[in-house]
């Protein structure tokens, strides 16, 4: 007995910390979703279902299914450069497949800002992108592309896209090549053996990947602010509104409550359809 | 001179719903070796990690030197091991490994140098101070193990299936080294294999170990020649065990009838009713071919010849469908699959077995 | 065959290039003379000069770093802990728990963000950097945790076995054998913690106080109303440090060859 209570010492700080500090602040969101709203500032503690009501205000749903559309835009894009690129990258020579995640590494390491900052540079009027299209002749004047949809997909893809290579790349690096030799040796053709073998062998890096890359393009609010100016709103941006500009706390509560169910079932479906209990690739 | 310096009483253990031990009782004298001899999931491994401190018996008292030490932690015995897999530090290098329990211990820097270098004289190793456990041999790890057990001088060192990983030759050269080391350091040994031969060529006893119980306990010899219970019979030397019911018991044989002849042991100071069931153990190469209908031996049926080992191995069926082996060494015997022939054997070379169990 | 690995080679080659032009570009705008990244008037050094005179950055950038390292030791001193306990403790409420601890990297960073500014004002917290490290440190916890525990799973018990046999106490052979086995990944628990804290915009901006800067909350500030190169060349020398770090760690990370044969 005397050995139990001793190792129990050791995980008291985690308990402490996520009890305290993300259990607790867990409930007080469900419990500020139900509270009403203040006259000026502040919260009045008093059971209200409006929260949850106005969420299915017109204006509001439309933000959901904005924000749900540029998540599933992004994440097929991710989807189709990520895939293949986390799929080649495990087939590469072991020095090559460092050097590449070393090469991968580096950016990931840099200041995400910084990163759009890039792009703001290369999408601004006359800037990198408009220089050389004008220049072979493509276009004749600037097509101003910081501040439109396309601007906002382009800096979700970026900034998410490493997700997706890792998360393949970590299930395709741990396939048995020798199965899909095998399925070829059976008659299999290349397609039929990458469907039949490879794809569903990477299925939880692909589903991973998803997941990774979905549920952050909801909340990433600061990309649709820098590369879309006040054009795109995600639902990311209309908790920080309501946040920080409209000070409707529970209405904001509300909403990453709303966020959250979706969140977690999500996740819940992942580790459903393929029996596993991380994410794929999460690291 | 003996002096008893472990004993278990009655230990019992389990895991979730498995009885591991049912009830372990042992005494060992000091300088012994000892094996617990037993196919994989007998306890043999639970047993050692009990003496070590590194399970806690269910019941039962564990004494070392007379002491009990039965919920003592690991580190306040005066026991050693050497791990299956060696389990050496991968960040230590081989010196520091060995002088870990000395460096535990406070003892003197210049002190642990000696005494390293003296057990990695012991275990032939010397000039491997430096080296990290990656860079030497499977032999060699094995080595830096037992060392390292060793240099702490324990009063009884436990040995989990040391040589399991090592090639069949290294094994045969580390057993006789293993032996002529506790000969010389007077060390006691407790041993842990689930090959019957290295039990047999190491041990001063041997424990044969069954589904949580001690099966038999005695030396080699007794083990091999007269084994308790069919179970050790086959276990150790793989004998064949017949069964059937006495006949008679006369001069210091009993004999039986079975399998539609009659098979005879040396009655081993046991008194048997006529008609009482009875198991006896024979071991392949005392089997023999007769032609004399007279005698007492048992039709059977020629299966299979084949060589394995120098020996020729013949199956045979008895006619109740028994089987029953023969060896012989050499090649010039006249049978082949499908004759009809007759074995015997000189009943002084069959034990009755589980003769406990029976009455 | 050459040809079977030469599409996706091109394809990989040609991605990466993408991923590098917005970096490279930063760092080549650093240089420019003219403050307007759409013109490039000639090679210069100032914006470097005028950033080595910048308070607001070098302080912003020294609360970074300032908050980088406390969340990524307070991570790495719990969620060290906390793995080398789970793995050897049986407890009903220990996949609660877990679940719970590995939240905060599963879920949209503006819920956390949300709930820490609301659960902060409820407690009464002053906004600031006690604010910011607290919350930097449970979004870091999950890095260390989870690299730790899938070393702890392919470590031999063993080894603490053997320690334990040899004489060493529990807490003895944590220190003597556990700690310097798990060092690597707590190391890289602890580096990618930093790395997540250093680059956190998200959380950050609701949970920290009127004057207290971090570096992303500057620029993020500065990208909504414009940004000064010298942004650029600050971060140039990051990008550089980064570089610097990288190779260096893959240099010093690479297994020590066997001396012997």
């Amino acid at each position: 007995m005397k050995k139990r209570s001793k190792l129990w010492l050791t995980v008291v700080p985690l308990y402490v910390f996520t009890l305290l500090f993300v259990l607790g602040p867990m409930i007080y969101m469900v419990v500020l979703s139900f509270q009403t709203r203040a006259e000026v500032w502040g919260v009045v503690n008093e059971f209200t279902l409006d929260n949850y009501k106005n969420i299915f205000h017109p204006v509001y749903l439309q933000t959901f299914a904005e924000s749900f559309k540029l998540a599933i835009t992004s994440t097929l894009f991710i989807v189709a450069i990520g895939y293949p690129f986390g799929y080649f990258m495990a087939k590469l020579s072991p020095v090559w497949k460092k050097r590449m995640m070393l090469l991968l590494m580096i950016p990931f390491w840099t200041s995400s800002l910084i990163r759009m900052y890039g792009w703001i540079i290369i999408f601004r009027a006359n800037g990198t992108l408009d220089k050389l299209l004008m220049g072979l002749g493509l276009t004749q004047s600037p097509l101003k592309l910081l501040y439109t949809y396309p601007a906002v997909v382009v800096g979700m893809v970026y900034a998410l896209l490493q997700f997706m290579i890792f998360a393949v790349y970590s299930s395709a690096e741990k396939l048995d090549w020798s199965l899909v030799e095998a399925a070829r040796d059976l008659g299999a053709s290349p397609w039929q053996a990458f469907r039949t073998v490879t794809l569903k062998l990477t299925l939880p890096g692909l589903l991973s990947g998803v997941i990774l890359t979905f549920i952050p393009s909801m909340g990433l609010f600061f990309i649709a602010d820098i590369l879309g100016g006040n054009k795109v709103v995600l639902v990311g941006s209309l908790i920080q509104d309501q946040l920080m500009k409209a000070h409707n706390w529970p209405f904001a509560a509300a909403l990453s409550v709303a966020l959250m169910i979706m969140t977690t079932l999500m996740i819940a479906l992942y580790k459903r359809v393929t029996h596993s209990e991380e994410l794929e690739g999460l690291l | 001179m003996s002096e008893t310096i472990l004993a278990l009483r009655n230990i019992t253990k389990h895991f979730g719903n498995t009885q591991v031990l049912r009830g372990i009782d042992l005494e060992v004298q000091k300088g012994e070796f000892v094996t617990l001899l037993g196919s994989s999931g007998c306890g043999k491994t639970t047993t050692l990690r009990i003496i070590a401190g590194l399970e806690t018996p269910d019941s039962g008292k564990v004494l070392l030197a007379g002491a009990d030490v039965t919920g003592a932690e690991p580190n306040k015995r005066d026991v050693n091991t050497v791990f299956q897999n060696y389990a050496l530090f991968p960040h230590m290098t081989v010196a520091a490994n060995i002088g870990y329990s000395l460096k535990l211990k406070r003892a003197d820097k210049e002190v642990i140098r000696r005494e390293v270098s003296q057990a990695l004289e012991l275990v032939q190793l010397t000039g491997y101070e430096k080296r990290l456990p990656s860079e030497l041999s499977g032999g060699q790890r094995q080595r830096v193990a037992i060392a390292r057990a060793l240099v702490n001088k324990p009063s009884v060192l436990l040995l989990d299936e040391p040589l399991g990983a090592l090639d069949l030759q290294l094994r045969r050269q580390m057993q006789l080294e293993l032996k002529a080391l506790q000969k010389q350091l007077g060390l006691t040994f407790i041993y842990i294999t689930h090959d019957q031969e290295e039990a047999l060529n190491m041990s001063d006893r041997i424990a044969v170990m069954r589904d949580g119980r001690f099966e038999q306990i005695g030396t080699p010899a007794e083990v091999y020649d007269h084994p308790r219970t069919s179970y050790v019979a086959r276990f150790v030397g793989t004998a064949n065990v017949l069964t059937g019911c006495v006949a008679e018991q006369k001069d210091g044989v009993v004999r039986m009838t079975c399998a539609g002849g009659c098979a005879g042991a040396a009655d081993a100071g046991h008194t048997f009713r006529p008609g009482q069931p009875l198991s006896l153990a024979v071991r392949s190469e005392q089997v023999e071919f007769t032609t004399d209908p007279g005698a007492c031996g048992l039709p059977a049926t020629v299966r299979e010849k084949s060589f394995a080992g120098g020996m020729l191995r013949i199956a045979l069926a008895l006619q109740d469908g028994t089987e029953l082996v023969a060896s012989r060494h050499g090649i010039d015997i006249a049978v082949e699959p499908g004759d009809q022939v007759r074995v015997t054997w000189d009943p002084a070379h069959a034990v009755p077995v589980d003769v406990e169990a029976a009455v | 065959m050459k040809n079977r690995t030469f599409l996706p080679n091109l394809f990989l080659g040609i991605v990466t290039v993408i991923f590098y032009l917005p970096i490279v570009l930063v760092v080549l705008y650093s240089f420019n003379e003219n403050k307007l990244t759409s013109v490039w008037s000639g090679f210069s050094l100032k914006w470097y000069q005028m950033l080595f005179q910048d308070k607001a950055i070098f302080e912003a950038l020294g609360n970074s770093i300032f908050l980088g390292i406390c969340a990524s030791v307070n991570a790495a001193v719990i969620g060290t802990l906390g793995a080398v306990g789970f793995t050897r403790i049986r407890s009903r409420s220990k996949g609660p728990v877990e679940y719970l601890s590995m939240l905060p990297i599963m879920i949209p960073e503006i819920i956390l963000g949300m709930v820490f500014m609301a659960f902060f004002s409820l407690l009464g917290l002053p906004f600031g950097m006690t604010t910011l490290i607290l919350s930097h440190t449970v979004f870091c916890i999950p890095y260390v945790y989870m690299l730790v525990k899938a070393r702890l799973v392919g470590m031999d018990p063993g080894l603490v076995e053997a320690a334990r046999d040899l004489g060493a106490s529990d807490v003895r052979a944590f220190f003597d054998v556990t700690l310097p086995l798990l060092a690597p990944a707590i190391a890289s628990g602890m580096l990618l913690s930093f790395a997540m804290s250093f680059d956190d915009v998200i959380i950050s901006i609701f949970v920290t106080g009127v004057n207290v800067n971090t570096l992303p909350i500057l620029i993020y500030s500065q990208l909504k109303v414009g940004v000064t190169p010298e942004i650029n060349a600050l971060c140039t020398l990051m990008l550089a440090a980064t570089i610097l770090l990288v190779a260096l760690s893959a240099v010093l990370g690479r297994p020590r060859r066997s001396r012997h044969r």
